[in-house]
């Protein structure tokens, strides 16, 4: 099932500019997997050595927070619209 | 220090209440928010011109630290997109503190290097609030000018 990833500027240095990826997965952690393996460089921004969502990135399935959902296990559907967005955070 | 090509951040009168506003609205927490503008190339290098300022929630409800709320940057980018413009910067609060980044603001500066991160300080003792805006690179600090508008 392929779903669109959209993401931030700061990731499109791994896919050669591109701003958007299609991919298929049925979860967003296979989805994660797949893009990767398209470009490996992506890799270790989105997901941390603990193989965790990476806490410096937010994700979301349409317009639901994966944190809020089942993180990496969230299921996506075909025509689902995977944003990727940079964490704004610090004290 | 500063980093080349740093441009001068512009916000309106209006834009500057707004963000004051809800830095007191947020006591006794942190506040936070977003900055949309123009921006160049494909590294996004904001022009300095602000056309739209964000309040967020503070997802983390602290005094010590803010993680602006994904739902509300999500709306705030969509916003941008539409207009064709893109998310330029942030801004937060220092309860107590100087309106200067905190080792915890420059660990966590991940965004963008081209972001521009303002700073708002409610130090009881400067009597007023005061707004500084920085860039934020690689663990290295440098000022950003700021212009009043309007």
């Amino acid at each position: 099932m392929p779903v669109e990833v959209r993401l931030p500027t700061l990731l499109r240095q791994y896919t050669d500019g591109t701003a958007s990826v299609t991919a298929d997965g049925a979860t967003i952690g296979e989805v994660f997997a797949a893009i990767v393996g398209q470009y490996p460089g992506l890799g270790g921004q989105l997901i941390d050595d603990s193989g965790s969502l990476h806490k410096f990135v937010n994700v979301y399935v349409n317009d639901e927070d994966i944190r809020y959902l089942d993180s990496l296990g969230t299921p996506v559907a075909e025509g689902d619209v995977v944003s990727i967005l940079p964490a704004v955070a610090g004290g | 220090m500063t980093f080349p090509g740093t441009p001068t951040l512009r916000i309106t009168r209006a834009q500057h209440r707004t963000i004051i506003g809800h830095c007191f609205d947020g006591l006794p927490d942190e506040a936070c928010g977003l900055l949309g503008g123009p921006a160049i190339g494909a590294m996004e290098e904001p022009t300095g011109v602000i056309t739209e300022v964000f309040p967020t929630r503070n997802a983390d409800a602290s005094s010590r630290t803010y993680t602006v709320d994904g739902k509300d940057m999500l709306r705030a980018m969509r916003t941008m997109d539409e207009r064709g413009e893109v998310l330029v910067g942030c801004w937060h609060s220092h309860t107590h503190t100087e309106a200067y980044p905190s080792p915890t603001d420059v660990r966590t500066a991940t965004a963008n290097p081209n972001w521009i991160y303002v700073i708002v300080s409610l130090k009881p003792e400067h009597g007023a609030p005061v707004l500084r805006a920085y860039r934020i690179r690689d663990g290295a600090v440098a000022e950003v000018p700021v212009e009043l508008m309007g």
